[in-house]
C-alpha cells in the first residue's frame, strides 16, 4: 500500500512539473518545473527499487545519485546562462525571434 | 587491442578536455588537435575486429551486466564512430583557425568540444539505457554551451530554448528507462529483447523514451529548437551539431526499436513515426525554400533530411537498414561541409543574407565550390552518397508497393534541389554591387576542410562496397522485402 502512495505522489510531482514547464513564461519558473519533474522521477526510482520483500536493489540507488548530480549541474549551467541572457536582453523570458534577424556565429 | 581502443575513444577526449581547461591558450589547442588526430587511429583496430567478428564488446573493469558498464561496437556503430572521428577532425581543423582570433571564446571552446566528442563516442558505444542517459547529458550540456559561445541575444535565446527542451526530453527518457527497468529488471539493449512484453507499463515507457529521443533528434513537429540553435552557433559547432549530435539520439532510437523491441508488434507506432518523417521532409524543405539567410536555410534542410531517417520505421526491411545508415553518413558529411562553407561565407562577407551574396564565385570560389558539391549529395544526385541512400530507400518502398512513402521521398528530393539551387543561383549571379572589403579573412585551411568534407560526401557514393560490408550484420527486427 505504501508503495502505491509513493508512485501516485511521484506521478503527481512529475505532472505538476510538466504543467509548470509548459505554462510558466519566466525561465526561472521553467527551471524549477524541470527540477520538480526530476524529483518525481527520482522518487519513483527509489520507490520501485525499495524492495518490499528483501533487501533494496542497489542499482536504482546508484542511478538516483547519478541523476541528481546531472540535474544539479544542468540547473547550475542553466542558471548561469539565464543571468547572461538577462544581461544581454533585459528579459528573462523566451520570445519567438524574427527569422530574418542577423545572428552571431561567424566563428 | 580493439577493446582498449574502445575505452580510449571515450576517455582520451575526456582527459584531454580536463587538460585543455587547465592549460588554456595554445597548449589547449595543441592537446585538442593531437586528440582529434588520434581518433581515426583508434578506429583502425576496432574496424578490423568488427569486420572480422561482426561485433565486439568490453565490460569496463571486468564487471558484467547488469551492474557493470558494457561497451559494444557493431557494424553500424563503427560507421558512426568513424563519422565522429572524420567530421570531428576536419571541424577541429576549421576551429583551429577560426577561433584563433577570439582568445576569450577559444579558452572555453576546446574543453567543451572535447567533452562533446567524448559524449558522442560514449553514445555510439553504450549498450545500456542508463549509461546512454549519462552520455546523452554530456552531449547535451556541452552542445548547448557551444551554441551559447557565439554570444549575443540571438544565440543565447536559441541555446536556452535548446537546453529547456533537451532537459525535458532527458527526463521523459529517464522516466521511461525507470519503468522499463521495473518491468524487466535489466537495461541492456540485448538482454531487454527477451524480456519485453506488450504490457501497459512497457508501452508507456517505450512511448516516453521514443518521444524524448525524437525531441532530441528534432523530428517534426518537435523540431522548433533546431533551426535557430544550429544556425546561430559558431561554424564548426553547427557542423558537428547537425551532422552528428541529432543523429546520435536517433541511432539510440534505432537500437531500442530494432534490437530491444524486435519481438514486439509495433506496426501502428511505426506508421505514426513514418508520418512524422513525411511531415519533416515536406515542412523542412518548404521552410528551407523561403529562408533569406544561408545558415538558416542549411539548418531547415537538416530538419527535412532527418525526415528520411524516419522512413525506416514504416519500411522496416533488410534493405531499409543500410539505406538509413547510408543516409546518416551521407547527410552527416554533406551537412558538415555545408555548414563550414556557410560559416566561411558569413565570415568573409560579413553577412549570410542571400540577397547580398551575389558574385560570390569571384570572391570565395573554394567555399562556393564546397557548398555546391555538398549540395549535390543533399539533393541526392548521382554519383553522391546521398543518391545511393535515397535510391536504396526508393527501392525498398517500391518492393513493398508503399507508394505514399515513395511519393513523399521523391517530392522531398525535388524540393531539396529547389532550395539548394536557389541558394547557388543567388551566390553565382553578379549584381554589380560594390564589393565590400572582407570583414574577416578566411584562412585557406578553413575552406579546405569544408571542401574535404564535401568531396567525402561525394566519394561515399563510389566507395559503397566496403561500407556496406562493414554494416554487414543486420539487427534482428527486420525481414526481407516481400
Amino acid at each position: 500500500m505504501q508503495a502505491e502512495i509513493y508512485v501516485a505522489a511521484s506521478a503527481a510531482v512529475f505532472g505538476t512539473g510538466v504543467y509548470g514547464l509548459i505554462l510558466a513564461r519566466h525561465i526561472l519558473r521553467k527551471l524549477l518545473a524541470l527540477n520538480l519533474m526530476g524529483g518525481g522521477v527520482f522518487l519513483l526510482l527509489i520507490t520501485l527499487g525499495g524492495g518490499a520483500d528483501g533487501p533494496p536493489d542497489p542499482i536504482p540507488q546508484a542511478m538516483v545519485l547519478t541523476g541528481i548530480v546531472i540535474a544539479v549541474s544542468a540547473t547550475a549551467f542553466a542558471l548561469a546562462m539565464l543571468v547572461r541572457l538577462y544581461q544581454e536582453t533585459g528579459r528573462a523570458t523566451l520570445e519567438l525571434e524574427d527569422d530574418d534577424q542577423e545572428g552571431g556565429g561567424d566563428g | 587491442m580493439a577493446e582498449q581502443a574502445m575505452i580510449l575513444l571515450v576517455f582520451l577526449p575526456l582527459l584531454a578536455a580536463c587538460l585543455a581547461f587547465v592549460l588554456a591558450g595554445t597548449p589547449a589547442r595543441v592537446i585538442a588537435g593531437i586528440t582529434m588526430a588520434a581518433l581515426p587511429a583508434l578506429m583502425l583496430p576496432i574496424t578490423v575486429d568488427v569486420i572480422d567478428q561482426g561485433e565486439i564488446a568490453h565490460s569496463l573493469g571486468g564487471h558484467a551486466a547488469p551492474l557493470g558498464i558494457r561497451l559494444v561496437a557493431d557494424g553500424s556503430g563503427a560507421l558512426m564512430l568513424w563519422l565522429v572521428a572524420i567530421i570531428g577532425s576536419l571541424a577541429s581543423l576549421h576551429a583551429w583557425f577560426s577561433f584563433r582570433d577570439q582568445p576569450d571564446a577559444e579558452g572555453t571552446f576546446w574543453p567543451l568540444w572535447l567533452i562533446l566528442i567524448a559524449g558522442l563516442n560514449g553514445m555510439f558505444l553504450s549498450c545500456d539505457l542508463f549509461n546512454l542517459y549519462v552520455a546523452m547529458e554530456l552531449v547535451t550540456l556541452s552542445a548547448v554551451a557551444l551554441v551559447a559561445l557565439a554570444g549575443g541575444p540571438v544565440a543565447l535565446s536559441a541555446a536556452m530554448r535548446y537546453l529547456l527542451l533537451a532537459m525535458l526530453a532527458s527526463l521523459a527518457y529517464l522516466l521511461g528507462v525507470v519503468l522499463i527497468y521495473n518491468a524487466t529488471g535489466t537495461m541492456d539493449f540485448r538482454l531487454l529483447a527477451a524480456d519485453l512484453e506488450a504490457t501497459p507499463e512497457v508501452i508507456i515507457s517505450l512511448v516516453l523514451i521514443t518521444v524524448g529521443l525524437l525531441l532530441k533528434t528534432a523530428i517534426f513537429p518537435l523540431h522548433v529548437w533546431l533551426p535557430r540553435a544550429h544556425a546561430s552557433a559558431p561554424g564548426p559547432v553547427s557542423a558537428v551539431l547537425s551532422a552528428l549530435v541529432v543523429k546520435a539520439s536517433l541511432f539510440v532510437l534505432y537500437r531500442i526499436w530494432f534490437w530491444s523491441g524486435a519481438e514486439l508488434d509495433l506496426a501502428p507506432a511505426e506508421w505514426v513515426l513514418g508520418l512524422a518523417g513525411a511531415g519533416a521532409i515536406i515542412y523542412g524543405s518548404l521552410a528551407a525554400l523561403v529562408q533569406s539567410r544561408l545558415k538558416l536555410l542549411v539548418a531547415y534542410s537538416t530538419v527535412a533530411q532527418l525526415g528520411y531517417l524516419m522512413m525506416i520505421f514504416p519500411l522496416a526491411s533488410l534493405l531499409a537498414w543500410p539505406a538509413a545508415n547510408y543516409q546518416i553518413m551521407a547527410h552527416a558529411l554533406a551537412k558538415a561541409a555545408l555548414f563550414l562553407a556557410a560559416a566561411n561565407i558569413l565570415r568573409g562577407q560579413g553577412t549570410d543574407r542571400l540577397q547580398e551574396l551575389g558574385g560570390l564565385d569571384r570572391r570565395q570560389p573554394i567555399d562556393l565550390f564546397a557548398f555546391g558539391i555538398a549540395g549535390v549529395s543533399i539533393m541526392g544526385l548521382p554519383p553522391s552518397g546521398g543518391f545511393l541512400a535515397k535510391w536504396m530507400f526508393l527501392e525498398t518502398a517500391w518492393a513493398q508497393a508503399a507508394w505514399g512513402w515513395l511519393a513523399v521521398m521523391v517530392i522531398g528530393s525535388l524540393l531539396a534541389a529547389a532550395y539548394i539551387f536557389r541558394a547557388l543561383a543567388g551566390m553565382l549571379t553578379s549584381r554589380q554591387t560594390e564589393f565590400q572589403a572582407r570583414i574577416r579573412p578566411v584562412h585557406r585551411a578553413m575552406s579546405l576542410s569544408a571542401l574535404a568534407l564535401a568531396l567525402l560526401a561525394l566519394a561515399s557514393g563510389f566507395a559503397s562496397s566496403p561500407i556496406l560490408e562493414l554494416l554487414g550484420l543486420e539487427p534482428p527486427g527486420l525481414s526481407v522485402d516481400s
